[in-house]
């Protein structure tokens, strides 16, 4: 379990990037923190490893508080995944993958071993062993970043909008494949993005951030949806201006077809499940 | 024309290389105290170096102090240090390391903070010590620029070398200014030729060397 408690950042320049914030974040979920640029979302996620240190307030991991922990040994136990992949450009992909079990202590062949293992998981051609980072596209740089991450297998997963620098398509199949892992993995995972349908796709818990790093609304993806706190929520999931908006009509061969606000077909919805996720989306 | 035919011939003589105090041994003086001079002035210089790129402290001071150094006339400070420590080899190696430790310096602060810092930042967010993020990641990654410093101060400290011999110590200023007394100019520009042969194939070597460096991915 991760917990902010009531911590503020004011960056020496006298920025105020977070004010009051708490939350928690139980253990083996996805929380998504979800805003526009600049409102606060890395400074919070960095509160976490320590990168950032709060100018007021407390992080806590299983009520230890992060402040009493070395930071090169909290960090070492936490996976870190950035969006520009952060990948060393002078070491090999898998050298890259290896970095924490190696800082760890791991022997070299043990590590490198443990590395392949999760080139694998990540869903990487092992022939790619060898690259240097430069040599892979932005798809695979993250699917990297994700493995050097996850390659200590560390309980908490910091991810700082991870697929925010790649194409749509490909983003849409990280986010898939990001629910695969975390199916098995069950790890406690602490997500930045301001995109909203990724953070419908990922989050159990979503916290919607204003500017500041002030909380707007925190709930499952279904809460939010279902009675957004007030216009500034409901503005961002875009719930105003009817992108949300669905349409049903009966179709001939039974059922229902599933429209857009525009009239644009999404989906058949079947009157026997007319469950909610029946084709929408994707 | 006829002085540098008649330099050109005395160099390329065999027995102006030969004897205690021929060409050859005088080179190789020359050489030793370049290198001498230039490894004493690396080990102060590379780790403040490293030290100021990493931190990024003590840069206002580096930056003042070697642009001071810098302005120093070199023969003013052997002449000041020989009056102490009397003639030999001393006073000039003062001078030399005084002469390189501020290109070595820039080189290597230049070099780490040339590193890219979101990579650097990577690297700590993984857990590196700031030790290795600076041996595993700043130095590899910025050696190009680190070593050019020490190119630099090599070829300042090669072409200087001569005037060791001002206060009485070896190295190719002999024949220089034994041919100046002389009026022996064919010594003494066969000796200034030698200089600027060693101070090109040095820096030869060096660029050779960074030329390897930048074909390896991510060199700065
Ligand atoms: N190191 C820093 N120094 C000063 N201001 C910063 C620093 N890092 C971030 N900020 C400022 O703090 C605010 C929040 O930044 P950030 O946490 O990066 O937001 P987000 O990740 O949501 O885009 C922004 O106004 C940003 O300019
Ligand atoms: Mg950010």
């Amino acid at each position: 379990m991760i917990e902010f408690r009531q911590v503020s950042k004011t960056y020496s320049d006298g920025t105020a990037a977070v004010e009051d914030f708490s939350l928690t974040v139980s253990s083996h979920t996805t929380t998504v923190l979800l805003g526009s640029s600049g409102c606060g979302k890395t400074t919070l996620l960095r509160m976490v490893n320590r990168m950032v240190e709060p100018t007021a307030g407390s992080v806590r991991i299983d009520d230890v508080d992060v402040a009493t922990v070395r930071p090169v040994a909290l960090r070492r136990s936490i996976g870190y995944v950035m969006q520009n992949s952060g990948l060393m450009p002078h070491r090999r992909v898998v050298e890259d993958i290896a970095t924490v079990p190696r800082l760890n202590g791991a022997p070299r062949a043990e590590a490198r071993r443990r590395a392949m293992e999760l080139m694998e998981v990540v869903g990487l051609d092992p022939q790619l062993a060898r690259r240097h980072p430069g040599q892979l596209s932005g798809g695979q740089q993250q699917r990297v970043g994700v493995a050097r991450a996850l390659a200590d297998d560390p309980n908490i997963l910091l991810m700082d909008e991870p697929f925010g620098a790649v194409d749509p398509l490909v983003r849409l199949e990280l986010q898939r494949e990001l629910r695969r892992l975390q199916d098995d993995l069950r790890k406690t995972i602490v997500f930045v993005t301001h995109d909203i349908d990724e953070a419908l796709a990922l989050g159990d818990q979503i916290v919607v951030l204003r500017p500041g790093g002030r909380t707007a609304q925190t709930g499952t993806p279904r809460e939010l949806v279902e009675a957004p706190a007030d216009d500034f929520v409901s503005r961002f999931l875009g719930l105003d201006a009817g992108r949300r908006k669905l349409r049903a009509a009966p179709r001939p061969g039974g059922g229902q077809v599933v429209t857009d606000d525009a009239g644009r077909p999404l989906g058949v919805l079947d009157d026997a499940d007319g469950g909610p996720s029946a084709g929408a989306g994707e | 024309m006829t002085s540098l035919l008649e330099a050109l011939d005395w160099v390329l003589t065999a027995d102006s290389w030969t004897g205690p105090g021929g060409l050859g041994v005088r080179a190789g003086e020359h050489l030793l105290y370049s290198l001498l001079a230039v490894g004493l002035s690396a080990l102060v210089a590379l780790p403040a170096g490293l030290f100021i790129g990493h931190t990024g402290r003590g840069r206002g001071i580096a930056v003042v102090s070697t642009g001071v150094t810098r302005a120093l006339p070199t023969l003013g400070v052997i002449t000041l240090v020989a009056l102490a420590a009397g003639i030999g080899l001393t006073a000039p190696m003062v001078a030399f390391i005084v002469l390189a430790v501020p290109s070595i310096l820039a080189g290597a602060y230049s070099g780490v903070e040339a590193v890219d810092p979101q990579i650097v930042d990577a690297a700590r967010a993984q857990g590196m010590s700031p030790r290795q993020v600076l041996l595993g990641v700043e130095v590899p990654l910025g050696l190009r620029l680190i070593l050019g410093g020490v190119r630099l101060a090599t070829l300042q400290v090669v072409a200087t070398a001569t005037l060791a011999a001002y206060v009485g110590a070896g190295g190719l200023g002999r024949p220089l200014f034994l041919g100046l007394r002389n009026h022996d100019y064919a010594m003494m520009l066969g000796a200034s030729i030698v200089v600027i042969l060693l101070a090109v194939v040095l820096d030869a070597l060096f660029a050779l060397g960074q030329r390897l460096l930048a074909r390896r991915p991510g060199t700065a």
